[in-house]
């Protein structure tokens, strides 16, 4: 019994001062909705800070009314930026389970309502707040410890890097419902200013608006739809919350051991992979996770990248709609986005950067520094 | 004043933050003349510190050179006019984070520069009356002036910590004597709720300074005997450079006897920390069986004096933690901008 | 967002101490104390105080910060390996950004961490500097 993808839909990525986290679930949720053709039976809600930004919790109740759906049940999932994924993950395994038919999963997160200081300490509740928090971390610097690391053990440069974020530009700019649709050159990122040393502001991912929904449906509903899209593996795997204290500070052991069981589950080897959606909120998430699900080799994925591998004629190509560099992060919908796009490439829908043949979709749904992953393993059928 | 049983110096340990301000750059700022200037410069502490973290650092050398496990200091008091908090014990903040027996006296001392050695005598008179084993005094002070008042050109920073036990081979000096004085002078203060004290110009000079420190200095020789050529140091309250060398000479004492330690001219006056750091500082160029003459000053006002010799143990404690000196060699100088910064006279 | 007061006031110990606990049945010292051994799960722990000496093992400058470190911005943090092994996660003090580099012999001090504006509490904790001796 493999659940089936049965609808997505999103919404554009950006700042939208006119939009509530209300009106942007809504909006995606309709249209993925609408286009599965189904009722929801359940609803899963992905989203990390709505308790803080936008001072709103129980958010599964709150869009089932608004989506005319009293009565049905709702859950909220949160995950830091892996919340997307393990939403799917929990959808997943309810269709698996037999119990529900349809499932709705929507992540939604609105970021631009609070100061920029206000979302840095918020995106740092996804580490440890006693003991990482409190000395002043923010969550990009967390990332740029990793950064920095990964330059001096493996005598990576600074240009090859940026080449992830320059990648993932150069597909966004085909992407509708990208944030940044333009492309970058590697001097543009390494002449833009510090965020957190050494991650230059090109190559963190945007704060951004946004609400991406997938409807999910068992095998049997399915059937009587055209869905092709089969959800051949979901999995999640956690890490120390506190990144200091991993033993091996450039592995994420959450990636390989999540790639590992879906791999297991799906029966799906890496080699097979066409299209690969890597969670680029900063670069070196990007390579750590390519080395750490064993697709790249330890200490290679930034010089491959580099080399103009993955691009969107090359096997896996990845983030061929932008990634979240260019399409944008709004965090607890990136996974989600993940997913539509995964399902608009296996369904010959993603326009000029349509890969040809995709049939083999996988997405890396990262939360914290490596710290939680989910996996999801896509097939056309 | 003399214990019921003898007290000694157990441990010591100075403290003094990186920066440097020079009093050139300060003269320069309000046009000022840059000659005789009453210090050279002075040290400046980072925006993340204050009396606590200074006080915890000092402390923190004190132990290292006592060598006891800090539970078993069961008294903490810390002499002060800049403490962080108006209402809330740094004394019980250094119980804690030092890792003191919480079964601990902790109270602040203020009086002025002189707080630091009223710390002492109250510590000294615990263990010298058997009331407990060991007790800590420590002297610190972030010393405020007014941006342009000639207070700015020599308020410093720094602190110093010492612990007392009774007298016995580990101590690195026992005390010999001391004496207190006060009367109501008001030379210098500042009001409740004020940011900066107001001082009374030269009057804080002869009536003051001089009087108190000569007042306090000549009771100790007359109760005890000893005079200027019995003490190979002495180190004297240091408002400035000028105050401490002419009242030594007053009182019979040399230069070279003074300078070891008379720190103001590189430090700045530290306020209550200022003297017990001077001790420290002499104490680090000590040798066994000598004397060594302590008067504080402070303002409002009053003096205490007191006679310790060094010990054998000061030889090999001395290195167990770093120097005044060290402290006085790491050093960077900043620009009046970041000086105003750092000691928020900017406001951000 | 001004940490409560109880919040502060339980860490205050392990913050300002490096406190951290030592498994005794594999022998692993973790920071800050847990109560069960994340390496063989084992639920006897006992707490211990950790050296303040360590050398840096990587080092960002927190540009950006969040709320309430805006007074110190920019400032270094660091993962710092501690003389046992452990590694700890902290501010820089006392130095360049310039002068910041991996590798380099570091102790630990108390400092403050920020302010809870100017009538609120004071937050302290142990931050790296350059060794002085």
């Amino acid at each position: 019994m493999k659940p089936i993808v049965v609808g997505v839909g999103m919404t554009k990525v950006g700042e939208h001062w006119d939009e509530s986290l209300k009106s942007l679930a809504v909006e995606a949720s309709l249209e993925a909705i609408d286009s599965s053709g189904l009722t929801p039976e359940v609803i899963v809600f992905s989203n990390m800070m709505s308790g803080r930004l936008q001072v709103q919790d129980h958010l599964g109740t709150l869009l089932a009314d608004e989506l005319g759906l009293r009565g049905l049940p709702a859950v909220r999932v949160e995950a830091a930026c892996a919340s997307g994924g393990v939403a799917f993950h929990v959808a997943y395994n309810m269709i698996k389970s037999g119990i529900y038919k349809v499932a709705l999963i929507v992540g939604a997160e609105k970021m631009s309502d609070t100061s920029t200081e206000q979302t840095t300490t918020a995106l740092m509740t996804a580490e440890d707040r006693e003991y990482t928090g409190f000395y002043g971390a923010s969550f990009v610097s967390l990332n740029a410890l990793a950064h920095r690391l990964y330059m001096e053990k493996f005598n990576v440069s600074e240009e090859e890097m940026a080449s992830l974020a320059v990648l993932s530009h150069e597909n966004g700019v085909n992407n509708p419902f990208a944030m940044y649709r333009r492309k970058i050159s590697t001097k543009e990122v390494l002449e833009s200013p510090y965020v957190a040393d050494p991650i230059h502001l090109l190559e963190a991912a945007p704060i951004s608006d946004g609400a991406a929904a997938v409807v999910l449906a068992s095998e049997e509903v399915a059937k009587t739809k055209s869905s092709v899209v089969s959800v051949e593996a979901s999995t999640v795997a956690t890490d120390a919350i506190r990144y200091y204290e991993r033993e091996d500070l450039l592995t994420f052991e959450s990636a390989k051991k999540a790639f590992m069981n879906a791999v297991s589950a799906s029966k799906i080897e890496k080699d097979q992979i066409d299209i690969l959606e890597l969670h680029d909120a900063f670069t070196i998430v990007g390579y750590l996770t390519l080395e750490s699900a064993g697709i790249a080799e330890r200490g290679k994925a930034a010089k491959l990248v580099a080399s103009n591998k993955f691009t969107l004629s090359d096997k896996p190509a990845v983030n061929t709609m932008g990634g979240l560099k260019s399409r944008g992060h709004p965090i607890g919908a990136t996974g989600l986005y993940q997913i539509s796009e995964l399902y608009l490439q296996l369904t010959n829908n993603a326009g000029k950067n349509q890969v040809d043949n995709a049939k083999i979709g996988v997405a890396f749904n990262v939360g914290g520094v490596g710290t939680t992953t989910s996996v999801s393993v896509l097939k056309r059928r | 004043m003399k214990p019921l049983r003898e007290v000694g110096i157990l441990g010591f340990g100075g403290y003094v933050p990186m920066y440097r301000i020079k009093d050139e750059e300060i003269a320069n700022v309000w046009n000022a003349q840059t000659s005789g200037l009453p210090v050279i410069e002075k040290a400046v502490p980072s925006q993340d510190e204050d009396v606590f973290t200074m006080s915890y650092e000092a402390a923190k050398n004190a132990i290292a050179r006592a060598k006891i496990s800090p539970n078993l200091i069961r008294a903490v008091f810390v002499g002060t006019e800049s403490k962080p908090y108006a209402v809330k014990p740094t004394g019980s903040m250094l119980v804690t984070s030092l890792g003191l027996d919480n079964r601990s006296l902790a109270a602040e001392y203020e009086f002025a520069c002189k707080a630091g050695t009223e710390a002492f005598q109250s510590a000294i008179a615990l263990v010298g009356s058997g009331m407990l084993e060991y007790s800590m005094a420590i002297g610190a002070d972030i010393a405020q002036g007014r941006p342009g008042d000639e207070l700015e050109f020599t308020s410093g920073a720094g602190a110093a910590a010492f612990i007392f036990s009774k007298k016995s081979k580990e101590t690195v000096a026992f005390l010999e004597y001391s004496v207190s004085y006060v009367s109501d002078t008001p030379d210098f203060w500042r009001r409740q709720g004020q940011k900066y004290p107001q001082h009374a110009g030269r009057f804080t000079g002869e009536p003051a300074y001089f009087n108190h420190i000569i007042s306090s200095v000549k009771t100790l020789f007359e109760e005890t005997g000893l005079k200027p050529s019995d003490f190979s140091y002495a180190v004297f309250h240091q408002p400035n450079t000028k105050f401490p060398l002419r009242v030594g000479e007053i009182l019979g004492f040399p230069p070279e006897k003074i300078k070891p330690g008379l720190l103001s001219p590189v430090v700045g006056n530290a306020y209550a920390g200022i003297v017990p750091l001077g001790l420290s500082a002499t104490l680090e160029v000590a040798k066994p069986n000598e004397r060594i003459l302590v008067a504080s000053f402070g303002s409002g006002a009053g003096s205490d004096a007191f006679s310790f010799v060094t010990q054998e143990a000061l030889e090999e404690k001395k290195n167990l933690a770093p120097l005044v000196s060290d402290y006085i060699k790491r050093k960077k100088y900043v620009s009046y901008v970041t000086y105003a910064l750092y000691k928020g006279k900017i406001p951000r | 967002m001004s940490e409560s007061v109880p919040r502060y006031w339980r860490e205050i110990k392990i913050r300002e101490r490096l406190i951290g606990s030592k498994c005794e049945d594999c022998g692993r010292i973790t920071f800050p104390p847990r109560k069960v051994c994340p390496y063989c799960r084992s639920r006897k722990l006992t707490e211990v105080e950790l050296p303040k000496k360590g050398k840096l093992l990587s080092y960002s400058v927190v540009r950006k910060p969040p709320a309430e470190f805006e007074k110190y911005a920019p400032y270094v943090i660091g993962i710092i390996t501690l003389e046992n092994g452990v590694n700890v996660i902290s501010q820089l003090t006392d130095i360049d950004l310039k002068d910041v580099k991996i590798g380099m012999e570091l102790e630990g001090v108390l400092r403050k961490y920020r302010e809870e504006g100017e009538e609120g509490l004071i937050h302290y904790g142990i931050k790296f500097r350059p060794r002085i001796k």
